[in-house]
């Protein structure tokens, strides 16, 4: 018997604004979808890891438990930047391919509030933000792009496509924040946040949860889940490796290409046996570059592969069809999941009319500033 | 606790690696050398983050000039941030990389060149802190 790991339940709540509602209640829903998902209840979990990153220090995967049954299972809270909902479920799969469990539940949630994220300073001394230059994630993301541009010239509206692409996409989603389309012209016209992204060029701030069940391979077949189990192939975590403007200019792109490397080598395939990908477009700028880091073209491509739209639904390789985190939304902690929960879906064949057809293998990314990167490869059991 | 106590207003660097000296000594951006590999970053290490070796990272003075490697031009911030101004990566000749705000080039992307030869600059800013210290902040400026 092998020891891999199945996703046999997952879901995630529709993404929105529930400033009426906490964390641990948000998590709770889509923790019993997940379950529900599967036909599992929190009696058959034996162990939970929670996703969250603004209530890091709030105990909440216990507080999830109150809400759907105290079992008194070990709980794991994790915090990793963008990186957290699925440093949760890798942490779920690492124990489950120790032996040391069968069936545990991870689950990623968080409430985001409103208004720009980063920059600042510590309480000592004067705030830097606009002192010494930016901190603020759109200018941060607003320099990931402008390399590219400086090394190959991409262009302000080939960033622009990513967003027009994905809010397509999330037209297909009902799960999305939004579901409107947003025309070229409008995606450039709209106020600039920092150049080249502007306002619908950076992810939406959203509430949302996100769970997966993930169980042994003996046990899901003990209860009869492999009809709709989804192996992990592989799972990989890294943190920035030294590169050497990264103090200055946080390094999203060598941190990416070594987790890919790993989750690569692992799965024991290449990038052209991947049928679809939900990659971490927290700004338009970004997706550009992870479409390198992550191998679906060459080096200095992106903006070619952007301009022949294979990243379209319907395309070679179709990225972020879910609406990705600039129309679905990017509710830190959960995001990790909810991209799992977006491949499953594909993989399963029940993504109705935004249905990758003949989807086999999937991949998900996110990436932290820190920074942290997490890269999983899935395939239809 | 009475007003004597408090201690008088000084200038500081508005980061750590801005160096004040106390002797009245020009200010200074700090940073590490390896003592093995023979990287230079800003600011201060225990080790050396590229070759990770114990041989000592030295302190350095970073260099006064460089080149625009990356920027940005920042048009929304949190309130009370002036906008717009550029953000700026530049690299310092003599090795380290820093991030701040260029000057003297009008906030417009058409109008900034990758490579553009700098100055880094020290300057007093207007900003105090709640115990009404002064501070020194590095700016970038077009070399002419
Ligand atoms: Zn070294």
């Amino acid at each position: 018997m092998s020891n891999d790991v199945y996703v046999v339940g997952t879901d995630m709540i529709k993404f929105g604004r529930f400033p009426e509602r906490s964390v641990p209640e948000l998590g709770a829903q889509a923790a019993l979808m997940a379950l529900d998902d599967c036909g599992l209840t929190i009696q058959d979990c034996q162990a939970v890891y929670s996703g969250n990153l603004f209530e890091a220090s709030g105990g909440v995967g216990q507080r999830i438990l109150r809400e759907i049954g105290q079992t008194g299972v070990p709980v794991v809270n994790v915090a990793n930047a963008c990186a957290t909902g699925a440093t949760a479920f890798r942490e779920g799969w690492m124990a489950i391919k120790a032996g040391v469990y069968d069936i545990v539940l991870c689950v990623g949630s968080e409430q985001m509030g409103s208004g720009l994220l980063g920059g600042g300073g510590g309480s000592k001394g004067i705030p830097t933000e606009g002192l010494l230059g930016s901190g603020t994630m759109p200018s941060v993301f607003a320099h990931v792009g402008l390399e590219h541009t400086r090394q190959y010239g991409t262009t302000f509206e080939q960033f622009a496509k990513v967003s027009v692409k994905n809010h397509h996409h999330s037209t297909l989603n009902p799960k999305a924040m939004y579901q409107k389309e947003t025309p070229l012209e409008e995606v450039m016209g709209a106020e600039m946040i920092s150049y080249p992204n502007t306002k619908l060029m950076c992810s939406v701030n959203v509430d949302g949860s996100a769970a997966a069940v993930l169980c042994s391979e003996k046990k899901a077949k003990e209860l009869g889940l492999m009809g709709r189990a989804v192996k992990v192939r592989a799972s990989a975590l890294t943190s920035d490796p030294y590169t050497p403007r990264n103090i200055a200019m946080m390094d999203f792109n060598a941190v990416t290409r070594l987790a890919a490397k790993t989750a690569y080598e692992m799965a024991g395939l290449g990038p052209d046996e991947v049928d679809l990908i939900e990659l971490h477009d927290c700004f338009a700028t970004a997706e550009l570059v992870h479409y390198e880091n992550l191998g679906l073209c060459k080096d200095g491509e992106a903006g070619q592969l952007i301009d022949t739209g294979a990243t379209s639904l319907g395309g070679r390789i179709p990225v972020n069809v879910s609406g990705g985190l600039l129309s679905k939304g990017h509710p830190l902690g959960a995001t990790g999941i909810a991209n799992i929960y977006e491949i499953t879906t594909h993989l399963r064949g029940e993504a109705g009319n935004r249905q990758v057809d003949g989807a086999r293998i999937g991949l998900t990314h996110v990436v932290g500033a820190g920074s942290a990167c997490a890269v999983h490869i899935l395939e239809k059991a | 606790m009475s007003a004597a106590l408090k201690p008088e207003p000084t200038t500081k660097g508005a980061v750590p690696f801005l160096v004040v000296p106390k002797d009245g000594a020009a200010p200074y951006l700090a940073g590490s050398k390896c003592g093995k590999c023979g990287e230079v970053v800003a600011g201060t290490r225990l080790t050396c983050g590229k070759c990770g070796a114990r041989a000592g990272m030295a302190h350095v003075k970073l260099g006064s000039t460089g080149t625009l490697y990356n920027f940005t031009v920042v048009y929304r911030n949190f309130p009370g941030v002036p906008v717009p101004f550029i953000s700026a990566i530049v690299d310092v000749d003599g090795g380290g990389t820093l991030k701040g705000n260029l000057l003297g080039v009008e906030p417009d992307p058409a109008k900034i060149r990758f490579d553009l030869p700098v100055n880094i600059v020290i300057r007093p800013v207007p900003q105090k802190d709640k115990d009404g210290n002064s501070y020194l902040a590095y700016f970038f400026e077009p070399r002419a």
